[in-house]
């Protein structure tokens, strides 16, 4: 039938694996519902089955019939029959979907109640703060747009938003929950398998809504433990005469109004922490990849790359974006 | 003979226009009103079409930066509202409106003049979306723009106020309509037309028009509270004064969630009255259907919140609404096992409505499939805001309703232009259509499953999205052709189709019992019904004596349908375009000055004062 | 295509009335379409207003005093009383005598502008206003939904007044007269739990 084909086209060329995919579970909660997912799929491919079944015989019969006199009503006793055993089946089915996702929810539920509540995020027009609960007991280590989560742990994030309504989403690892302003939202995640993954706000947000995603890395609980504590020391003073003047112009330039660089100066709330920001990933919320030519091209003209954001251009000669950048790289 | 000729005549003249630019602002004649309705509907879907193939272009080859972010989130946002509110809405009000007096074997709807009305409001509502956007000032946040982003802090500007203001032209709108289907049918039934001999149509449209009138209250109350919000700073959205953005959502979705079934009831009514015509056999399980349509249309108002999965509700509230959001999957199941079962028991021919609404059945199921998986609370939370949502909301709208529709559109084509369209050319619209839509949108459930939200213009390379966004686009375009197939076959049958008789297709119901088209007055004489198909039988039964020389209908009683009273019918008049006008000054004044509400209120009580004035008897 | 079967002439209706009044008539149907759509608005106000208590820890929160009850209670009694004279020229335009209706438009029409008086000056006396928060907001909203209907009735009452007045009263004025008192008795009924809501709401809830 006419969406099989490309049904099989698309599981050729689409796969199943990905960094950002509800197909390739990387998390206990993400595993659960591909596992509700499935049963779906099978149910509602069942009951879709049946219909065009019930239609194809229907047409079947139709175009075989001879019978010149509209159709008398006999059939109806047997058709009767058959909605009512229809209307049965369905009733089975739905209720068997509604325990399924009752269950599931329970589950979830579990994990909840088994995780410490560790990280914050809040969402921003159009990047993402996060804050992990000093294991020091120091309050709140603050660093942006990268997501680092111990293997197996149950975590719970605090998820809240400083403008609009964002919403995060994590899809290998867990469903999604909005960033609603006013309001503490919850979610736990329980991560299994090591590596990087990918997430992206799903709530449209305004003009970068498109370019507001999330680098998530999965680390085992000691090299977790390990990156938070790197994350919880202050800003490497800068180990040359050029990343010097970097940070002297970033100290008398219009960053420190937006930025924080812990130990260094600069402690507005505004813009992403960059504290660490060459131990990142990625630049301005996963839209380009971290390097050198990147951070140039954001500090020298960010609505080239990104129309819209916050973030003015800098106006500055090459030579001093030059130097902000080769301090900016020392900030492991 | 002479005599019924010239009662006839008579009749006509009564009931016809004057010509010229007078007659048509001044026309209360429910067909005339009924083509504007559906010309424009046709007009936006058009341009809708255009924007969705230009978005499309831009996810099939990001690189390309066919549009940029402002560009495109323009474009998602007009195409959306547009399509919510300016074409599905509208335009199954406008077949109700050509429809139901002719299947009721009347003249006109309860209130004429109310029904012009109605129309110049909708068509101050597209005026409302489309001119600012020629002037570069067009919504820009979705078709349904929540606070904070739509609010004062975050959309300085009037784009969000066009937005809602549009709303509240369209919306005013659909309850006219609405408050006139619903009178039409529940007092000018034909007599012996009880209920329980009404056709399916009918009940759709007396369900669909209760729906409307509960549904859409909503929101223009939200829509209003947004702008006051915007204007004179009420705080009801705003969390740090005591407001809650959370708030508009639950507005926002009680209209939301039965808007979609207003607009699918309607459709279910189309598929009903063709496949009964097309399988020459009454419907298989009249009541089952009319009970599944209630059972539908209740429901429909205890679903809202699933549209809220992701919010952050009590988990216990969540649950509620998937069961009842699984629960409503039955009696659309019933319909559907109804159709099947009237083609199976029936000796169906294969025109083209009838493909239309084979291909309702095979589309739409997966579309109601794919909406029981999001009715799970918790696997809505991996699904919604995502490009499955795309895929389920475009199978139900686009399979449930457009496909009826256009099917609707082939069966009463005849009736309305007098000539057949042409089946070689429909059919060859029809796969173009089918198999595009199929072809476009079915990858996008993988798309969301593969992680890709909503509303984004574009995506880098290494997601693994670009194939499918280009197998979609390719199917999108096949539809586009489609379309346009579609579309000239209606325009170049209007000049050279073969003539229809006026009952082409042997249909069952009283439209068929009238010319093609009908004259300004429908029909010569009251028919009386003592069945579902009243053309089926052997005989015809009529009453007489409803003037010819000046505008009246007959009234008949709710439940009985037993003749009651001769309703006066008004003539043509300008007074609806007039208050029309004042009411459209004042929703667009109210944009920039809440004092619009106040000066806004005297030219359309002046307007009102001339509708209502008693005019002398000639 | 079939020819139609020729046609058999079972009734003539031309001896029916070319009036009625009350539900059978059609403009009784179309108020009440009305009042079904107004009647879902002021739910939903309503709602929000019960919402946004719900979700704040004090009522009114900010500590502003309630609205004062004296005028509240003024607008009350006299519209609950004012549907005496109401109901009164409602039978009196279903019997379609004259003067009694003239009587009874005039002084629905004086009730009326009485009642919008006091309600411009309850407006005064609500103690917040609309843009404090969102108490303020959802407490204008509803006295502003109601006051705009009360607005529409008395403008429908003075017109139809006019017309009655200046020209011999038809049955089909009659019946407009009749459904006019329909439509204020949904005025009345629409201000009870409105009353409560901004006069009591903050006292009680």
């Amino acid at each position: 039938m006419r969406p099989l084909t490309p049904l099989a086209l698309v599981l050729v060329l689409g796969g199943c694996a990905g960094r950002q995919s509800v197909l390739d579970p990387a998390g206990e909660q993400a595993a659960t519902l591909h596992g509700l997912l499935g049963l779906m799929l099978i149910v509602c491919g069942i009951a879709y089955l049946l219909v065009l079944t019930f239609l194809a015989a229907a047409l079947w019969r139709g175009r075989r019939r001879l019978n010149p006199e509209p159709a008398a009503t006999s059939d109806d006793r047997q058709l009767n029959v058959g909605l009512t055993a229809w209307a049965g089946l369905m009733t089975l089915g739905i209720f068997a979907l509604a325990a399924a996702s009752f269950l599931v929810d329970r589950t979830l539920a579990r994990h909840d109640e088994q995780a410490a509540g560790d990280i914050r995020v809040t969402g921003h027009q159009w990047w993402w703060r996060i804050e992990y609960r000093d294991p020091a007991g120091r309050g709140w280590i603050e660093t942006a747009n990268e997501l680092h989560l111990p293997q197996g742990r149950p975590m719970r994030l605090e998820i809240r938003s400083a403008d609009v309504i964002h919403s995060f989403w994590i899809p290998n690892l867990s469903g999604k929950i909005d960033m609603v302003p006013g309001r503490a939202n919850h979610l736990t995640i329980t991560p299994q398998r090591l590596g990087w993954v990918r997430g992206q706000c799903a709530e449209f947000c305004g003009v970068q809504h498109a370019r507001m995603a999330l680098e998530v890395k999965v680390d085992t609980p000691a090299d977790y433990a390990a990156w938070l504590s790197g994350q919880a020391r202050v800003a490497a003073p800068p180990q040359d005469p050029q990343a010097a003047r970097g940070l002297a112009l970033i100290a008398t330039g219009t960053c420190g109004s937006c930025h924080s660089i812990r130990g260094a100066g600069p402690e507005a709330r505004a813009a992403p922490d960059l504290t660490h920001l060459a131990s990142r990933r990625s630049l301005a919320a996963g839209t380009l990849p971290m390097s050198r030519t990147a951070l140039m091209g954001w500090i020298t003209q960010p609505q080239a790359l990104k129309p819209g954001a916050e973030m003015p251009a800098s106006n500055l000669p090459p030579a001093d974006v030059l130097a902000i950048t080769r301090y900016l790289e020392s900030l492991r | 003979m002479s005599v019924a000729a010239t009662h006839d005549e008579r009749l006509a003249r009564t009931w016809g226009d004057a010509g010229g630019l007078w007659g048509f602002i001044t026309t209360v004649d429910h067909k005339r009103i009924a083509a504007r309705y559906i010309v424009l509907t046709i007009a936006l879907l058009v341009l809708d079409g255009l924007l969705a193939i230009d978005m499309r272009l831009q996810l099939a080859f990001p690189a390309l930066k066919r549009l940029e972010a402002q560009g495109y989130n323009e474009s998602f946002s007009l195409h959306g509202s547009a399509m919510m509110f300016l074409v599905s809405v509208p335009v199954m009000e406008a077949m109700a409106i050509w429809l139901v007096p002719l299947m009721l074997g009347q003249r006109n709807m309860a209130f004429p003049r109310l029904n012009a009305f109605s129309f110049w409001m909708y068509l101050g509502g597209v005026l409302m979306l489309w001119v600012p956007h020629l002037a570069n000032v067009t919504p820009d946040l979705g078709w349904f723009e929540y606070p904070p982003l739509s609010g004062p802090g975050y959309s300085p500007g009037h784009r969000a106020d066009i937005w809602a203001q549009m709303i509240t032209f369209t919306e005013v709108a659909a309850l006219a309509a609405s408050v006139n289907t619903f009178v039409t049918i529940m007092r000018m039934r034909p007599p012996g037309m009880t209920l329980a001999r009404m056709p399916l149509f009918l009940w759709a449209m007396l369900i669909t028009s209760l729906m409307t009138i509960f549904a859409l209250p909503a929101v223009m109350l939200v829509t209003s509270m947004l702008i006051s919000d915007r204007l004179v700073a009420t705080h009801f959205f705003d969390a740090a004064m005591g407001g809650d953005v959370v708030l508009f959502q639950h507005i926002f979705w009680f209209f939301g969630h039965p808007e979609v079934y207003i607009i699918f009831i309607p459709a279910l009514g189309f598929v009903a009255a063709i496949t009964e015509t097309f399988c020459r056999r009454t419907v298989f399980g009249y009541v089952p259907l009319v009970l599944s349509l209630v059972a539908i249309g209740v429901l429909a108002f205890g679903l809202w919140v699933h549209h809220m999965f992701a919010v952050g509700l009590p988990k216990l509230g969540a649950s509620f609404y998937t069961a009842a959001s699984l629960v409503i999957a039955i009696p659309a199941g019933i319909q559907i096992f109804c159709y099947i079962a009237t083609l199976w028991s029936g000796r169906p021919r294969f025109a083209t409505p009838l493909m239309w609404v084979l291909a309702f059945i095979v589309t739409f199921v997966i579309g109601g499939l794919s909406g029981v998986m999001t009715a799970s609370a918790p696997l809505d939370l991996q699904l919604t805001d995502t490009y499955f949502v795309v895929a389920h909301l475009h199978y139900v709208l686009i399979g449930g309703a457009m496909f009826p529709l256009f099917g609707a559109f082939a069966y009463w084509y005849p009736k309305a232009t007098g000539r057949l369209l042409s089946e070689a050319w429909g059919k060859v619209a029809f796969w173009l259509i089918v198999g595009g839509f199929n072809l476009g949108f079915f990858p996008m459930h993988l798309l969301g499953l593969m992680g890709m939200p909503r509303r984004i213009y574009t995506y880098p390379v290494e997601t693994g999205w670009q194939p499918l966004n280009i197998l979609a686009s390719v199917g999108a375009a096949i539809a586009g052709v489609g379309a346009a197939v579609f579309v000239g076959n209606a325009l170049v049958s209007l000049w050279r189709g073969r003539t229809a008789g006026p009952n082409p297709w042997g249909g069952a119901t009283l439209e068929w019992a009238t010319s093609s088209p009908p004259p300004p007055h429908n029909f010569d004489q009251i028919p009386v019904v003592s069945d579902l198909t009243p053309l089926w039988r052997d005989e015809r039964q009529v009453m007489e004596g409803l003037a010819d020389d000046h505008r009246e209908l007959l009234l008949t009683t709710a439940i009985e349908a037993r003749p009651d009273y001769r309703q006066q019918s008004p003539d043509p008049s300008i007074w609806p375009l007039l208050t029309a006008l004042a009411v459209s000054a004042m929703f667009v004044g109210s944009i920039f000055t809440p004092w619009a509400l106040v000066w806004g209120a005297l030219p359309i009580g002046a307007a009102v004062t001339g509708w209502f004035w008693p005019k002398r008897r000639t | 295509m079939s020819a139609q079967p020729p046609a058999t002439v079972v009734g003539d209706v031309s001896g029916l009335p070319d009036t009625a009044m009350g539900p059978r008539s059609l403009v009784w149907w179309g108020t009440l379409g009305f009042m079904l759509i107004e009647g879902t608005a002021f739910l939903l106000a309503a709602a929000a207003y019960l919402y946004l208590r719900g979700q704040a820890t004090t009522w009114p929160p900010s500590g502003h005093p309630p609205p004062d009850l004296t005028l509240g209670a003024l607008f009350t009694v006299i519209l609950l009383l004012s549907e005496i004279p109401n109901r009164w020229l409602a039978a009196k335009a279903k019997a379609q005598e004259t003067r009694p209706v003239r009587l009874g438009i005039v002084v629905m029409s004086v009730l009326g502008i009485v009642l919008m008086a006091i309600r411009y000056l309850e407006f005064g006396r609500l103690n917040v206003n609309w843009d404090h928060d969102a108490y303020g907001s959802a407490t204008w909203m509803l006295m502003i939904l109601h006051a705009t209907h009360v607005l529409t009735d008395l403008a429908d009452t003075v017109v139809l007044g006019a017309c009655i007045f200046t020209r011999k009263i038809t049955a089909s004025q009659f019946s407009d007269v009749n459904d006019n008192s329909f439509y204020w008795s949904f005025v009345v009924l629409t201000w009870l739990p409105i009353y409560a809501l901004v006069y009591w709401g903050p006292r009680l809830l």
